[in-house]
């Protein structure tokens, strides 16, 4: 067995902040997809700008950079707006869990944003015009026709975008945040033994990604319940 | 529905309050921001507290000077610009005075003068003149005098940057560096411990006179002429050579 | 932040852009070659012989990109056994231990986009080919390879954009790529938002580049259609 020289409860601390972090940015990411999706869709020019601009921008440039940007750049922001609207001159401390989950969600909205619009394309037609011939509202037939069926057909490209998310929070350690990477890293600095905490880094990140893709699975075969499908 | 009016108002108000009673206690508290990647100067021990040299100081000043310490972990690269966007109010982690810094911030008088120094494999010799260093791999901080003068002095090296000290002796302990350029007191803790067993300094020490100050926001002079006093007080009154025979057995004033 | 400064990084960025490049261009075709004989064992009907790739993809798909740049390049660094073998001089080169990484990393993906390739060639091709004759081995190299290389295009390409993404991760093990001399370069000038949103624009540049450029190639390799097919992953 690996000596974990008495880091365990250290490594398990960090992976519990990986795991807050990944929520909290899916949270993040869910809301700005279906944003930026109602934006691609919208009858008005400038919105669908807006959620192409936003989509295509963010799917050029790398994680790591925009996280690097965010870290550095959230304070500044923050600082700006309260200046402008309240006159607040002191420090605004965005932590880094906070700068971590506001990039990574960023980052996951822009991917989701085109699963989403794909789905809700995909079902509209028919379905919306019998809602509301039906006489439902606009808001009523997104939340009650729309939306449930938008969540299955995107489910597996959401799974796959949610993994990658899980992974990416390794990169939320260069900033400080004290997640799995960043505190594998402080124990390998005590140690002098990469190899061995990395290794170990590695087996838990398995470890998540192996029970959230069975989580997956069965939420994909939930979701789907019901659903006659051309191909088995 | 009026509250909601009132919202902004009320936002308003609230953060007023804050922000005064920020500024109301910001004469007698201090934030001080360290790395904590930086043995024996900052450092973070097995429980999580900030220790060091650096650390000492700060505190001993902040006795001196009659204010409350607070202290804010900060990762070197980021140091002077959360200076500046008041995420704490003085730096006091071995920062050098240079011109380049000085265009972004001022500084206190010395706390200590450092010296750079290369470290290299034991038995090996070691020319560390320009041409003796052509083409081998040396490794210093980013953002450090290190990796400035190593630019400016020994461009033909193969200079390779890291984000932390600690990164950079790993990489040395393997064999990936052929020699570092860093601190000389810093170097020596490393020599000291069981890691760099097997390195030694090489040569003379390359730049000494590098002056070590406490960053402050431009402009802040009653900080400053305050950390200055302060300063001098705990030289004179042998508070200073107490922390300094804790890390060192000579003086690096 | 002032015209000066803007001027004075873009040279530097530019030659940073030149390693990403370079990284990106290695470990492309790296990874492609270790991808073909990874997804021909994984397409095998022997259990034990489709083990390897599949635990392989397995390790490589489930863990982040820098944990494994992290534990080839300070862990494997960490044996006194690797430091005196005959590896050491590539893997102490930091550009080695990322191309190395980027590839095995790359090839993993790669080998699953290929297997789906190859298992959506028409089965009468197959069968045809095995009517007039041919060995296992021609049918591989005259009718299943090519078709699947020309159906796995659209999602190389794809990949090879993630690749330059990923890539940006080279600069945490001391490489100058795009994103390592954005760092040190805000760590001189302590405009850090204004230094990584010029390099973001370096990355949308290059990004626009090779997507053009794989599109065209698409389209050179499918004169008879108007649109690339699609690979569903």
């Amino acid at each position: 067995m690996i000596d974990l020289q008495g880091f365990g409860a250290l490594l398990f601390a960090g992976t519990q902040v990986t795991l807050q972090l990944t929520l909290a940015a899916l949270v993040v990411g869910l809301i700005l997809g279906l944003l930026g999706a109602t934006a691609k869709l919208s009858e008005h020019a400038p919105l669908r700008l807006v959620g192409n601009g936003y989509s295509t921008l963010v799917r050029g440039l790398p994680e790591f950079l925009v996280v690097l940007t965010f870290y550095f750049g959230a304070t500044d922001i923050l600082m700006a707006l309260a200046s402008t609207l309240f006159g607040y001159d002191a420090y605004i401390e965005v932590s880094a869990f906070a700068a971590g989950t506001t990039a990574l969600g960023f980052i996951f909205g822009a991917y989701a944003s085109e699963l989403f619009r794909g789905a809700i394309i995909s079902i509209h037609g028919g379905q919306a015009e019998a809602a509301r011939a039906l006489g439902m509202s606009k808001r009523q037939t997104f939340f009650r026709i729309t939306l449930p069926q938008v969540w299955r057909i995107a489910l597996p490209g959401l799974g796959n975008l949610f993994m990658i998310l899980m992974k990416d929070t390794a990169l939320i350690s260069v900033v400080g945040l004290e997640e799995l990477m960043r505190v594998t890293a402080f124990a390998v600095g005590r140690t002098k033994e990469p190899f061995t905490f990395y290794l170990t880094a590695a087996v838990i990140y398995l470890l998540l990604t192996s029970i959230a893709s069975l989580g997956l699975r069965y939420l994909e075969k939930r979701a789907a319940l019901g659903v006659r499908e051309a191909l088995s | 529905m009026s509250f909601l009016r009132n919202f902004k108002g009320m936002a308003i108000a609230a953060l007023s309050v804050i922000a005064l009673t920020a500024t109301a206690h910001g004469a007698d508290k201090l934030r001080i921001g360290t790395e904590g990647a930086y043995p024996p100067f900052n450092l973070v021990d097995s429980n999580g507290e900030l220790q060091g040299f650096d650390v000492d100081i700060a505190k001993a000043l902040c006795a001196s000077m009659k204010a409350e310490c607070t202290f804010v972990k900060q990762d070197w690269d980021g140091m002077i610009p959360a200076l500046n966007k008041r995420k704490f109010d003085a730096i006091v982690a071995s920062m050098s005075i240079t011109e380049e810094r000085q265009k972004a911030v001022d500084f206190s008088e010395r706390y200590y003068t450092n010296k750079l120094q290369f470290v290299g494999k034991k038995g090996q010799a070691m020319d560390i003149s320009a041409a003796g260093l052509k083409g081998k791999v040396i490794g210093a901080q980013r953002a450090t005098i290190s990796g400035q003068w190593l630019e400016q002095n020994r461009a033909d090296a193969d200079i390779k940057l890291y984000d932390t000290q600690e990164n950079a002796y790993l990489d040395l302990a393997s064999g990936r560096l052929d020699a570092i350029l860093a601190d000389a007191f810093v170097n020596y803790e490393w020599l000291n411990s069981d890691a760099g067993q097997a390195f030694e300094a090489k040569g003379d020490p390359v730049f000494d006179g590098d002056l070590i100050g406490i960053a402050i926001r431009k402009g802040e002079d009653d900080l400053r002429m305050k950390l200055n006093t302060a300063i001098k007080d705990i030289v004179a009154d042998g508070t200073y050579g107490k922390i300094n025979a804790k890390y060192f057995p000579f003086s690096i004033y | 932040m002032t015209w000066e400064a803007f001027l004075e990084m873009l040279p530097k960025l530019a030659s940073g852009a030149v390693l990403t490049l370079e990284l990106l261009l290695l470990s492309a075709c790296i990874g492609l070659l270790l991808a073909v004989p990874l997804a021909l064992a994984r397409v095998s009907k022997r259990w034990w012989l489709s083990l390897m790739p599949r635990t392989y993809i397995f390790f490589f798909r489930g863990t982040p990109l820098l944990v494994q740049l992290f534990l080839v390049y300070y862990g494997l660094g960490q044996f006194e056994a690797v430091r005196e073998s005959f590896v050491w001089p590539v893997l102490r080169d930091a550009f080695w231990c990322a191309a190395i990484t980027f590839s095995l990393h790359t090839a993993a993906y790669i080998s699953e986009i290929l297997r789906g390739a190859i298992q959506a060639v028409p089965v009468g091709e197959i069968e045809a080919a095995r009517a007039i004759g041919m060995r296992p081995h021609q049918v591989y190299i005259s009718i299943i390879l090519p078709r699947a290389f020309r159906m796995a295009l659209p999602a190389y390409g794809n990949e090879i954009i993630l690749m330059l993404k990923a890539s940006a991760l080279a600069s945490t093990i001391t490489l100058m790529d795009l994103t390592g001399t954005a760092k040190t370069i805000s760590s001189i000038n302590y405009m850090p938002v204004e230094t990584f949103v010029t390099a973001g624009a370096f990355y949308l540049a290059i990004t626009y580049v090779l997507t053009h450029f794989i599109r065209f190639l698409e389209r050179h390799l499918h004169p008879d259609r108007k649109e690339p097919v699609m690979i569903v992953g």
